[in-house]
């Protein structure tokens, strides 16, 4: 190949590129769907196709051997109901309440321990805050799954050999291990946007409650509290899904015998071989999931209305 | 007479927020306490003399040698990080790539888009897990990972459990890189448009260099998730092949050993580390001069 050719190689790419340079800047959104054409095109695939096909198995019915014959049904979603799967459901949606609440109510007074420190000490404990949380959530469960085990767990091992107790205590296998193991995984994403509505609270306002003699629980419930709405509700958001999704910490801290929608999930994919169920309840946590979105969006809305 | 009346309320209120304070400064150190201690005891009883996690018997480094020695868990660490560099840098350049076409156009369809780049981040792990399964069975991909061999080393390619953390990771360097672009000083891209530098060697010398925090931030997240995740691994991988959290994960199964926790320790380092690479560069992102030598 002479260099000649070569060149008018080179001069032909040079006049299309540069008439697509040309078009792009011509066609603005061109170019975001070029720049876009990847990332859509990979979630397309690998997470909206996926997603489609979890719903659409939770309505068919299920195969002999595995897999699914192509056959219309809402059976799956009235199985859900049957009082085996129902109790299950309805404690996860419990268990996952019950953890918001106390991420909430340990939460809060942290965030304001944070945001009432001077500002260099402010940003060293969100980082205190926020390192436990980077570190590996499986590691953090199986944590306290050696603090709290039956017979062999450091709780129940030292309060024996020391005397305290002669018979362990149930700290493990139960609903409490789950809930302490969940507030503990959890805690920072409710105090980080607690901490950020706190942060951004004009002080002059506590002051000027103050200077005119207001009680603490009155300052708390009038300027403190409303203002730290929009925080509350975000954390308690963060909490709220995950917890629902729960898998790992029922699986270990659950010791076999607790269960959550999550773990009966899994089984119908990895144990059972009822991918219609599973689907069905994927489709229904994803659903209750949805719900709470919506209504966190619903919330913040009004919430800025309010501020208006 | 008046002036103690006068006083007193002050004094007393003065007295009760000390006391407030004092209360609050404890709980803030039960707090950290709270979620401190479990890490600590995790990572003393990796140095027991003794198979308990609960009784101590001494310093040793025992577990730490039998980690070592185990074949199974230092190869699930190379493929860990093996599946965390691969899925980084392709989530990255994807990600990164979204993030400018969401802020920089304005185009039909971008509410839909932006909803699209929110889910992988709030849908709950296990949902995702089983929808790539159910993915991967039916359509014929399978899990099972490419064998290679590349100078008579072996090396098994897990396109499934890749391709999984991509799609999640997509959304959070988006998310990243997209709040690096807000902040950033649009003038001197003008500025740089203006002197008639191209639009290339804009990007390349001024729009680049600014968002590179932002990008490096959002691999940095990309890779740190990736090397965390557990569920949608667990999910995604074929038989056999073991990133180290779903090792761990097969190992409490087996039974508490402080194996575990020297494996747990080591990794518990290894975020710490990011943590602290990420804070550098963030530092060095801030500072960073912009050269405007065009």
């Amino acid at each position: 190949m002479s260099l000649r050719t070569l060149e008018s190689v080179n001069r032909f790419i040079n006049q299309r590129s540069e008439s697509l340079l040309q078009k792009m800047r011509q066609f603005p959104s061109l170019t975001a769907w070029l720049l876009l054409l990847p990332a859509l095109s990979w979630l397309i695939i690998f997470f909206v196709a996926p997603l489609f096909i979890v719903l659409a198995y939770s309505f068919l019915e299920r195969g002999t051997y595995g897999g699914v014959t192509w056959q219309f049904t809402t059976e799956n979603f009235a199985r859900v109901f049957d009082p085996l799967y129902l109790k299950t459901f309805l404690r996860s949606v419990y268990i996952a309440i019950v953890t918001t609440v106390v991420c909430l109510l340990l939460g809060f007074p942290l965030a304001y321990y944070i945001s009432t420190r001077p500002p260099r000490r402010r940003n060293t404990l969100l980082l205190a805050l926020m390192i436990p949380f980077w570190t590996n959530f499986l590691i953090r469960t199986y944590a306290w799954l050696t603090i709290l085990r039956t017979n062999t767990g450091l709780i129940n091992v030292s309060l024996i050999s020391l005397g305290i107790l002669d018979k362990p205590l149930p700290l493990f296998g139960n609903d409490f291990a789950i809930l302490l193991g969940l507030v503990y995984g959890w805690l920072p994403v409710m105090v980080l946007p607690i901490y950020a509505a706190l942060e951004r609270l004009d002080r002059s306002l506590i002051e000027a409650a103050n200077d005119l003699y207001a009680p603490g629980s009155r300052v708390f419930l009038r300027i403190i509290w409303p203002l730290s709405l929009p925080g509350v509700v975000a954390g308690s958001m963060l909490v709220f899904i995950p917890a629902l999704g729960a898998f790992v910490t029922p699986a270990i801290l659950g010791g076999g015998k607790s269960l959550m929608i999550g773990n009966i999930i899994s089984n119908q994919f990895l144990a059972a071989h009822d991918w219609p169920f599973g689907s069905a309840l994927s489709t229904l946590m994803m659903g209750l999931m949805l719900f709470a979105t919506l209504v966190y969006f619903r919330s913040t809305r009004r919430g800025e209305e309010i501020e208006k | 007479m008046k002036n103690r009346t006068a006083s007193h309320p002050g004094r007393l209120a003065k007295m009760k927020s000390q006391i407030g304070n004092f209360v609050l400064s404890l709980y803030g150190i039960l707090g950290f306490l709270f979620l401190y201690l479990p890490i600590i005891i995790l990572v003393i009883f990796s140095f027991n003399n003794s198979r308990s996690t609960a009784q101590w018997a001494g310093f040793s480094t025992q577990w730490y040698a039998e980690m070592i020695q185990d074949d199974q868990v230092i190869l699930a660490l190379w493929n860990s990080l093996f599946v965390a560099v691969v899925s980084t840098i392709v989530s990255t350049v994807l990600g990164t790539l979204a993030a400018m076409a969401m802020e920089r156009y304005a185009f039909r369809g971008k509410l839909v888009m932006d909803a699209l780049l929110y889910l992988p981040i709030i849908i709950p792990d296990i949902a995702m897990g089983i929808m790539l399964l159910l993915f991967f069975n039916i359509s014929g991909i399978g899990f099972e990972p490419w064998r290679l061999r590349f100078f008579g080393l072996r090396f098994a390619v897990p396109y499934s459990v890749i391709i999984g953390h991509v799609a999640f990771n997509i959304s959070f360097v988006a998310v990243v890189v997209r709040a690096r672009l807000a902040q950033m000083d649009r003038t001197l891209e003008e500025a740089a448009n203006d002197l008639y530098a191209d639009n290339w060697r804009t990007f390349r010398r001024v729009t680049l260099p600014m968002m590179m925090p932002g990008i490096l931030g959002g691999a940095l997240l990309a890779f740190t998730l990736s090397l965390d995740d557990f569920v949608i691994t667990f999910f995604t991988s074929g038989a056999g092949f073991n990133t180290l959290p779903v090792r761990v994960f097969g190992m409490i199964k087996r039974g508490v050993t402080p194996k575990i926790n020297a494996v747990s320790t080591l990794m518990l380092a290894a975020s710490l580390l990011l943590v602290i690479v990420s804070l550098v560069t963030r530092r060095g992102g801030e500072k960073a001069p912009i050269d405007l030598n065009l």
